[in-house]
């Protein structure tokens, strides 16, 4: 098969996905009697038509960030990590400890250290089955999911028995201190004015973004992510050219847990201030989309997170301003999933007859 | 639909208009055929006539359009114009189904059998008559020992596939074109995976078929097969037929010269070695897989600088775990010293201090092993060597231009075609891609070069270039150990030759005082 300019590939397919996903989605709310193009008026004026819908669409897609980075960099070496929810519950652990731990007199020196808690413990909880796929041969993706579940009782019981305040009756731990307290948008000089006192989306943005520079620096540039896209193609070359599989996956793995570890500080610390029950919300599954949808590529990671903030952030207004109900959201983003993922072939095949079929005409 | 534009340019088919042939019509024909993907025109205004009763053959370089004409004919592809016709009826073909329903069996390169089923079930697969097993499979048992009687095609049904060898895998494929009444029937390289022996009775096989008036199409990249078995043959070149001559009537040098479209030499020139000081030296080395089968039994062979010793072989007898023992991916026990240094035997990571030894390995299989397809050919000049300082920015990232300048030279060095250090590996052909991966391992400039069939699934033109570069490479007084599963190139590359046969070597043997005769029993396990 021919194969399609680099701009037909990259946009104008995720494009047409997107478009055959709203497409579906706008008959599913004409069948429940809703109306599409008020629905869709709700999601882009709620996501994007205020500060303060902004301010939400960023911070979501902060989370997509990490979590889609996190599936990307583990699927450049072949390996399926689906445990972005649940090492960015350890993570969201470890950002906890640290804030916690110390009475912090500023941000910036708990930043760092709250970075580190909650990349370390991501890398922890993905450290385990990256090691049980690296020496015993059990599959990553089933390992992964296990650990979600894990994590989740683990969390369960530290915030019960541990980690609750005595007294309080929400299984969530004490507010960090003050000086924990991350500078959300509007106390950047210069935001002020656009974003209000409330809104969710920190500093930990830049982070993100600081992220999407440094994975793409690491798989593009770095000798070590040389090796992990080498890997990820073919294992059996791999160890022809000298690249231990085993130090691959670890590594891998390790970076993929470390950036969902790094979401809590975006979620817990930028946002929460303390440590809930779910306080990951689905972030870790969603990165799986995302990632598939920016083509484990950073860049493309970005901006598919950045719709995937707009999805979730607008599918909240509308469960909240109409009769749609709030569930819609989840079939909106499935239907996305779909596309962009699972179906993306499907749409790939149609556009490359196309280009076909004008290369041909042309010739 | 096209058809009567072009009869004017169909090329002759001797054979089809001598005699009183002319009243019979060709078992297969084909007018016009044309087939492009996207900007690439794959095959090009293809005509050609095959007699019934008579083994045609098809030769051409990789990317010369054999496989697409043979896809076209089989119902894989569509073709944009030009018509096929089966015993002078035009035909479409679809897909395979209707293939087979117009008479035309196909036994590919990989066969297409199910491993863990009998020989029988294979047979009756996709040719099952009602919803019950048993009636089918009592009929195929019957057919089948007729088949074997009337073809020498004896294999035993009750078998299961995976237990059989490759020779008898194949007579399974072609049992099962029978049993699905095929009276023409297309073999894409067939002989790639068979012993001498075997590819021998292959072509009594094939030969009693013409016998019973079926119909042959031989595809195939050696000569030597079309001028022993072929009535007739075409040469492919480009996507467009070039020629179609009476074999007999013609000579290897013609043939070659036709697919290339300029002179080839089919045996590089070489001086006598001058072997030097002994470089490789291994003593009983022995490698045990993960079943617990022994693959090498005790191996002990030397080569000396300057000097090429080609391991003869059957694929499959323990040439690649050769290979991988001293490339440093595969654990062995035995004694292995390189320039009186020994190796490490004991891990299967070993691969980069293989490379810092003076080991450079061009794999048996460049697909799995020696590239990565998806990466750019800048990329995978690094493979292996993306350690390398020349190729380091600084401590953490790599020089990536740098390595683009290297690659663009090596490109130009090595002739490789298009010269585009950014194209992915997979866009280049066969031949191109075995230079890349030559110009990587040779211009590291290694005392010992691995080589393991370097010319599979390259074009003639190529072979003629990868085979200089091997001899120029003894020639500067390098060692090479050359492993190949194609006689011709052992005979002509090596300075001495070691038959290996499950596991061991049965013996060496000087390229000018043997044959192929005598190395075939050899690689068949019949010791003097």
């Amino acid at each position: 098969m021919q194969r399609l300019p680099v701009w037909a590939d990259v946009v104008l397919v995720p494009i047409l996905s997107l478009l055959a996903a709203f497409l579906i989605s706008a008959l599913v709310i004409l069948g429940i009697g809703g109306n599409p193009v008020e629905a869709l008026q709700v999601m882009v004026t709620g996501a994007l038509g205020s500060a303060y819908g902004w301010g939400y669409t960023l911070y979501y897609a902060t989370n997509f960030m990490f979590t889609g980075l996190a599936v990307a960099v583990a699927f450049r070496a072949s390996l399926f990590n689906i445990g972005g929810e649940g090492q960015a519950m350890l993570g969201g652990l470890g950002v906890a400890l640290v804030c916690l731990a110390v009475d912090w007199p500023h941000w910036a020196l708990a930043l760092p250290a709250a970075m580190l808690g909650g990349a370390v413990f991501g890398a922890a909880w993905a450290a385990i089955p990256a090691w049980l796929q690296a020496k015993r041969g059990s599959h990553i993706v089933i390992t992964t999911i296990m650990f979600n579940f894990i994590a989740a009782s683990v969390l369960v019981y530290l915030l019960v028995n541990v980690l609750r305040p005595p007294g309080s009756m929400d299984p969530a731990t004490a507010r960090f201190p003050e000086g924990a307290g991350l500078p959300t948008l509007h106390d950047i000089p210069g935001l002020g004015g656009i974003f209000d006192r409330n809104t969710p989306a920190n500093i930990t943005l830049f982070l993100a973004l600081a992220c999407v520079g440094l994975v793409w620096l690491l798989l593009f540039r770095s000798r070590l992510g040389y090796e992990i896209r080498a890997f990820g193609k073919s294992e059996p070359a791999a160890v022809y050219a000298g690249i231990s599989p085993v130090r691959i996956t670890m590594i891998a793995m390790l970076i993929s847990g470390g950036l969902s570890g790094l979401m809590a500080v975006n979620n817990v610390m930028g946002e929460a201030e303390r440590l809930v029950l779910n306080s990951v919300e689905g972030a870790g599954f969603i990165g799986i989309a995302v990632a598939l949808m920016g083509r484990n590529h950073p860049v493309g990671v970005m901006f598919a997170a950045l719709l995937f903030g707009f999805l979730y952030q607008g599918g909240a207004e509308l469960g909240l301003w109409t009769t749609i109900p709030l569930e819609l959201r989840t079939v909106v983003q499935a239907l996305v999933i779909l596309f962009t993922g699972a179906l993306d072939t499907m749409m790939r095949m149609g556009v490359e007859r196309v280009f076909a079929l004008f290369a041909r005409r042309a010739a | 639909m096209v058809a009567g534009a072009q009869s004017g340019r169909q090329t002759a088919a001797p054979g089809t208009d001598t005699g009183a042939g002319a009243a019979i019509a060709p078992a297969i024909e084909l007018v016009g055929i044309s087939k492009a993907f996207g900007p690439v025109q794959a095959n090009r205004d293809i005509s050609m006539r095959v007699m019934p009763g008579t083994i045609h053959g098809i030769i051409g370089e990789n990317g010369a359009g054999k496989s697409t004409l043979m896809s076209i004919l089989y119902g894989f592809y569509r073709a944009d114009a030009g018509e096929v016709r089966i015993g002078g009826r035009p035909v479409a073909i679809p897909d395979s189904q209707a293939a087979i329903r117009a008479g035309i069996g196909m036994v590919f390169q990989h066969f297409k059998l199910v491993p863990n089923f009998t020989v029988l079930e294979n047979v009756v697969l996709g040719a099952e008559e009602g919803a019950l097993l048993r009636p089918s499979l009592a009929k195929a048992r019957a057919s089948l020992r007729d088949l074997a009687q009337e073809y020498e095609l004896d294999v035993d049904p009750d078998a299961v596939v995976e237990d059989l060898s490759v020779g008898h895998q194949q007579r399974v494929e072609i049992l099962k074109a029978l049993y699905r009444q095929a009276d023409i029937l297309i073999l894409d390289e067939p002989t790639g995976v068979l012993t001498p022996s075997e590819a021998d009775h292959l072509f009594r096989i094939l030969r009693g078929l013409k016998a019973q008036g079926k119909t042959v199409i031989l595809i195939t990249h050696k000569l030597r097969e079309i001028m022993e078995i072929t009535d007739t043959v075409s040469v492919m070149r480009r996507g467009e037929m070039t020629a179609t001559v009476e074999t007999a009537g013609s000579s290897p040098e013609e043939l070659a010269e036709l697919m290339v479209g300029r002179k080839v030499l089919l045996h590089v020139p070489k001086a006598p070695a001058t072997p030097g000081a002994t470089v490789l030296k291994v003593e009983d080395l022995r490698v045990t897989d993960a079943d617990g089968v022994e693959r090498l039994k005790g191996i002990d062979l030397e080569i000396r600088a300057g000097e090429i010793l080609g391991i003869a072989g059957v694929a499959g007898n323990g040439q690649s775990e050769l290979l991988k023992v001293l490339g440093g991916f595969e654990k062995a026990t035995g004694r292995v010293t390189l320039n009186g240094h020994p190796l490490d035997l004991s891990g299967d990571r070993l691969a980069q201090s293989r490379r810092a030894a003076g080991i450079a390995h061009v794999p048996e299989d460049r697909h799995h092993l020696g590239l990565i397809l998806d990466f750019a050919a800048w990329e995978n000049v690094a493979f292996g060597y993306h350690h390398a300082p020349e190729y380091q920015a600084n401590a953490l990232l790599m020089d990536n231009a740098a390595l683009i300048r290297d690659t663009a030279g090596k490109m130009e060095r090595f002739d490789v075609r298009p010269p585009i250090p950014t194209l992915a590996a997979k866009s280049f052909s066969g031949g191109n891609q075995q230079k890349i991966v030559l110009a990587r391992e040779i211009e590291r400039n290694p005392d010992l070069l691995l080589v393991g069939q370097p010319t599979r699934g390259v074009d003639i033109g190529a072979i003629e270039f990868i085979h200089k570069r091997i001899v120029e490479l003894r020639d500067a007084g390098k060692a090479v150990l050359l492993v190949s599963v194609e006689l011709d190139e052992i005979l002509s590359l090596s300075d001495r030759i070691a038959v290996m046969f499950d596991g061991r070597i049965m013996g060496e043997r000087l390229p000018d005082r043997t044959d192929e005769r005598e190395l075939g029993l050899l690689m068949a396990g019949v010791a003097e």
